[in-house]
């Protein structure tokens, strides 16, 4: 039997534990006496930014968060939305960025494992998975090494738990060198009256532990991942913790089937701060007391004190309340699937956490004031400075549009990212509609016509250089990649990703996504219902850019309707939906082929976005696309090159470039990134330009499909055989691959 | 017809392949419990891919000393089907019942991409469907797919016809660049010398519906509905 230490509880202690000096002086009046060690540990995690929200909670509560489609909002494992006929999709983004960095199959892996179990243990099936990844300069030492790493960790893991990862994103920039981002999503799908909720009721029910056993990993994960960087960070690798997608893979089993009976009363996983976080917010949510006996609590190794069994991030565990009596049922079913299954304490009436170990109390403390009274900060922030709006004609033309294409293709930013989703098995499941590499992915919901669409989108460089268009700009391009494919938008998931918000600046940076997030949100009826915020991704001073990755999700009632990005056929119309002004600000023509960054990025006019967008998904649903893309990165003739080499034989076009004083110059109407655009392929122009005028909708018919190369009528000829090179091989090349 | 499905500890594709069978058949398989030491009378037994106990130790290994696998092999040797998919090839070999082994991906990648697959032989249970040399296009979606055989024995699988398909490109061309995963002569799938016991690493059972972007493997289920009904 090992003693519980007892030190004495320093100031040099406190800080060790992450809480500032007035956060302590909270703590001491919250007890009414100096808090034990195990104690002191509990207020650290659950006060740590990643589980409390500090810093961002005033800010996030302004975001639209209702909707005749939301179940449920922001504030449970998941969010909820229904999809029609009784069922309901379930999901959520999180991220793993700091632990990814230290241990990047690791870190990678087990992010995907807590998101799963985050929508399991609502009741869902996980359908599908998603991630947004972040790495620094493709010529930093360490790129490759951590690229390779994470992309494995998170095959490593989705593919053997069986649930297909079906969309993602992939961006570099040397602003992530010491601080990656891997943030990942899924999605589930569960009966609509059938959804388990993270609630602790009934004083004398049962507390019930379920899945691995404890161990003394990922100690403090939560308190590293509220902290930047310093130097050392690699020397942090024992606070990661080491996934088991196995054990996962039962644990969904397991619980699935306990939750086709009625057996539960709350359930909740076992994520950032282990034991703590799950029992403290299931039994605030309940309004319940607990007793914890961690005597009883599975462990892997002897000896382990209750600071660490509180404290471990040891992964793939749930905790359950059950009814009274049903213990036995439960018990079987673990049992079935080998898996630990434990009646680790009861629930109170007393509204206080009291947890014993050896016989002894080790710990006593209110359940409400340190759930629901975390500290809550109106950081100080300041805005972005705004950057001038470029004029097409201040940015260089290139000579050859052939040569700049190729070039785009050919780049970190733009090339093919199939060496990356070849890892994923994003078939399993056998409902994938729509695979890797279009505008969105789309998995059937099983046994029915219908299909969920879904998407990862953010662009960084413009949230950077105005962090209010930018986050606009991330929730509408998320709405518009559904579009594209025929799906109605229903809700987002979101996850901000930022620096240290003790830094006005970079506090400001999050306030204006915030805001930028909030206008597009209610703009398109499309609510935020669940989301995840990562801050102090800095490293020696360096913050990454802002990125709020947003994570879409849309219905297609009748998935013989979806669009995907490939031409289908010679001889068709090209359609271009939406206003070309040619914006070259921030774009990335701006940073490849004249070394810049700067600029304001594009404006996003949300009344037109909308209008354009319920245009083309109406063209979609009648049946008369052939093919569908919308225009982001690159602009217009990347977006064309990639319809060209999706097509399975390669389908080239004719475009006839706008010529007079009122357009554009050639190279902003090809490379601007304005945004709210589509390009359709249609059998026949008339009929979509018709009805687009009716709807107030600016299309032209820009040209026609066919031939083997994208021919302008500019007079420049490029070679769909060179952009392929460029476009697929820069990633194998880069990973020094042998196939 | 009657078939049965087994699920072990991490199979996950155990309810696709039972809905690729519900189709052909008319009804659903049997689905059997992996400590299950026997079973109903079914006319075909199916393995299905996944991660059975994680791939650790070996993949297949802890699989291939399952319970259920005494009664698998039991009833293998009284001539009754046996397909193994994927995982379930693994188990196969791991248990005796196909020669060879499955090893990692010459990439050391999971690799998930459509192969194309040429038919060596249309005549057996399960590719009555296919033309003997016939293209079709199944997924691959594995980390130890590269199937490894010694030269004697690559020799006696061929002599006896007992190689089932092999990756080709584009043209039915049995070419080294058509090889996801380095396998031997570009072994995708094996017979036993009965041709009642099949093993392979691409999944028909996600190339059998339109929407998914393939239908060429459900001529594999219905040609076994066909011969086993």
């Amino acid at each position: 039997m090992t003693a519980e230490p007892n030190p004495e509880i320093t100031p040099e202690l406190v800080a060790e534990h992450g809480l500032k000096p007035d956060e302590y002086a909270r703590v001491r009046e919250i007890l009414g006496r100096t808090p034990n060690l195990v104690e002191l540990g509990i207020f650290s995690v659950m006060w740590s930014e990643h589980c409390s929200y500090k810093s961002s909670k005033k800010w996030l509560k302004t975001l639209p968060t209702e909707g005749p489609q939301v179940i449920q909002g922001p504030g449970e494992n998941a969010g909820v939305v229904d999809i029609g006929d009784g069922q309901a999709a379930i999901f959520k983004m999180e991220s793993h960025n700091h632990p990814s960095f230290i241990e990047p199959y690791q870190g990678a892996a087990t992010g995907v494992g807590g998101i799963l179990r985050d929508v399991f243990t609502m009741g869902a099936r996980p359908v599908c998975n998603l991630n947004a990844l972040r790495f620094g300069d493709p010529e930093h030492p360490k790129t490759r090494h951590l690229l390779s790493g994470v992309v494995a960790g998170i095959g490593g893991y989705g593919n053997c738990v069986g649930v297909p990862t079906i969309a993602g994103e992939v961006n570099f920039h040397p602003a992530y060198n010491g601080n990656i981002l891997v943030n990942a999503m899924t999605v589930g799908l569960a009966q609509a009256d059938r959804i388990f909720y993270a609630k602790a009721t009934g004083a004398g029910n049962p507390v019930i532990y379920v899945g691995s056993k404890t161990g003394r990993d990922g100690i403090h994960g939560a308190t590293m991942a509220s902290a930047s960087f310093e130097e050392d960070s690699e020397e942090k690798r024992p606070t990661v913790q080491v996934g088991d997608p196995f054990t996962e893979k039962l644990l969904i089993e397991a619980c699935l089937e306990l939750m086709e009976t009625d057996a539960i009363v709350g359930i909740q996983d076992m994520g950032a701060a282990g034991l703590t976080s799950s029992s403290f917010e299931m039994a605030s949510k309940g309004g319940a007391g607990v007793e914890l006996d961690l005597d009883r609590v599975p462990v892997r190794e002897d000896g382990m004190t209750a600071y660490e069994i509180m404290l471990s991030e040891s992964q793939e565990r749930m905790l359950m309340v059950l009814k009274p009596g049903r213990e036995d049922e439960a018990r079987r079913i673990f049992e079935k699937w080998d898996l630990d299954f434990a009646v680790v304490g009861q629930l109170t009436d007393t509204g206080r956490m009291v947890i014993r170990k050896n016989g002894q109390q080790v710990a006593d403390l209110p359940i409400d004031p340190l759930a629901e009274a975390a500290p809550e900060y109106d950081r100080p922030w300041e805005p972005t400075p705004a950057q001038p709006e470029i004029a097409p004609a201040d940015v260089p033309a290139s000579e050859d549009p052939g040569a700049a294409l190729e070039r785009l293709l050919g780049s970190a930013d733009l090339c093919s990212r199939r060496w990356v989703w070849e890892q994923y098995d994003y078939t399993v499941m056998a409902d994938t509609a729509q695979r890797p590499g279009g505008d969105a992915g789309v998995v059937r919901v099983r046994g029915t016509n219908k299909a969920l669409a879904v998407t990862v989108d953010c662009t960084p460089r413009y949230c950077l250089n105005d962090p209010v268009r930018g986050g606009m700009q991330a929730v509408a391009e998320t709405w518009r990649n559904i579009t594209a494919v025929g799906g109605r938008p229903l809700a987002i998931t979101d996850n901000m990703n930022f620096g240290n918000p003790e830094k006005p600046l970079v506090m400001g940076q999050f306030v204006g996504a915030v805001k930028g997030m909030r206008e597009a949100c209610a703009a398109l009826n499309y609510p935020v219902v669940s989301g995840n915020v990562s801050l102090y991704n800095e490293t020696a001073d360096t913050a990454i850019l802002p990125t709020p990755a947003i994570g879409g999700v849309g219905l297609l009632p009748d998935l013989s309707k979806m669009a995907t990005i490939a031409f289908t056929a010679e001889g068709e119309a090209i359609v271009l939906i939406g206003e070309t002004r040619g914006h070259l600000g921030c774009s990335l023509y701006l940073r490849h082929l004249a070394g810049r960054e700067d600029g304001a990025p594009p404006p996003v006019d949300l009344a037109a976005e909308k209008r354009n967008g319920d245009f083309v998904r109406g063209e979609i649903e009648a049946g008369r696309v052939t093919a569908c893309h919308d225009l982001s990165d690159g602009g217009l003739l990347v977006a064309l090159a990639e319809m060209a080499l999706a097509a399975p034989d390669e389908i080239g076009a004719e475009i006839s470039v706008p010529e007079g004083t009122d357009v554009p110059p050639l190279h902003a109407w090809l490379f601007g990134e304005d945004q709210g655009r589509y390009l359709l392929t249609v059998a026949e122009a008339g009929p979509v330009l018709e009805a687009a005028r009716e709807a107030g909708v600016p299309a032209a018919a820009i040209g026609r499909t066919g031939g083997a190369s994208l021919n302008l009528s500019s007079g420049h000829t490029i070679w769909l055989q060179q952009l392929r090179d460029a476009h697929s091989g820069w990633l194998p090349r880069y990973m020094q691959s042998d196939d | 017809m009657k078939a049965a499905v087994v699920v072990f500890p991490g199979s996950n594709c155990d309810r696709d392949v039972a809905v690729a069978l519900e189709r052909a058949m008319g009804r659903p398989p049997v689905m059997v419990w992996h400590k299950d030491s026997d079973f109903e009378d079914v006319d075909l037994v199916v393995l299905p891919g996944g991660f059975s106990y994680g791939d650790y130790l070996r993949v297949g290994a802890i699989s291939a000393h399952a319970n259920v696998m005494r009664e698998v092999k039991r009833r293998a040797g009284k001539g009754v089907p046996v397909l193994g998919i994927c995982n379930g090839f693994q188990v196969l070999t791991e248990s005796g019942l196909l020669p060879g082994a499955l090893m990692r991906n010459k990439s050391l990648r999971f690799v998930c991409k459509d192969v194309g697959l040429k038919v060596e032989t249309g005549q057996s249970l399960f590719t009555s469907r296919y033309e003997t040399g016939q293209r079709v296009t199944f997924m691959a979606a594995h980390h130890d797919g590269s199937y490894f055989i010694d030269d004697a024995g690559r020799r006696q699988l061929e002599d006896r016809e007992q190689i089932a398909f092999r990756y080709c490109d584009e043209r039915g061309q049995v070419t080294p660049e058509a090889n996801p995963n380095g396998s031997v002569a570009n072994i995708a799938g094996i017979f036993n010398s009965e041709k009642t016991v099949l093993g392979m690493m691409p999944h028909p059972e996600r190339m059998a519906d339109p929407v998914l972007g393939g239908e060429d493997g459900r001529a594999m289920f219905e040609g076994l509905v066909e011969a086993l009904s």
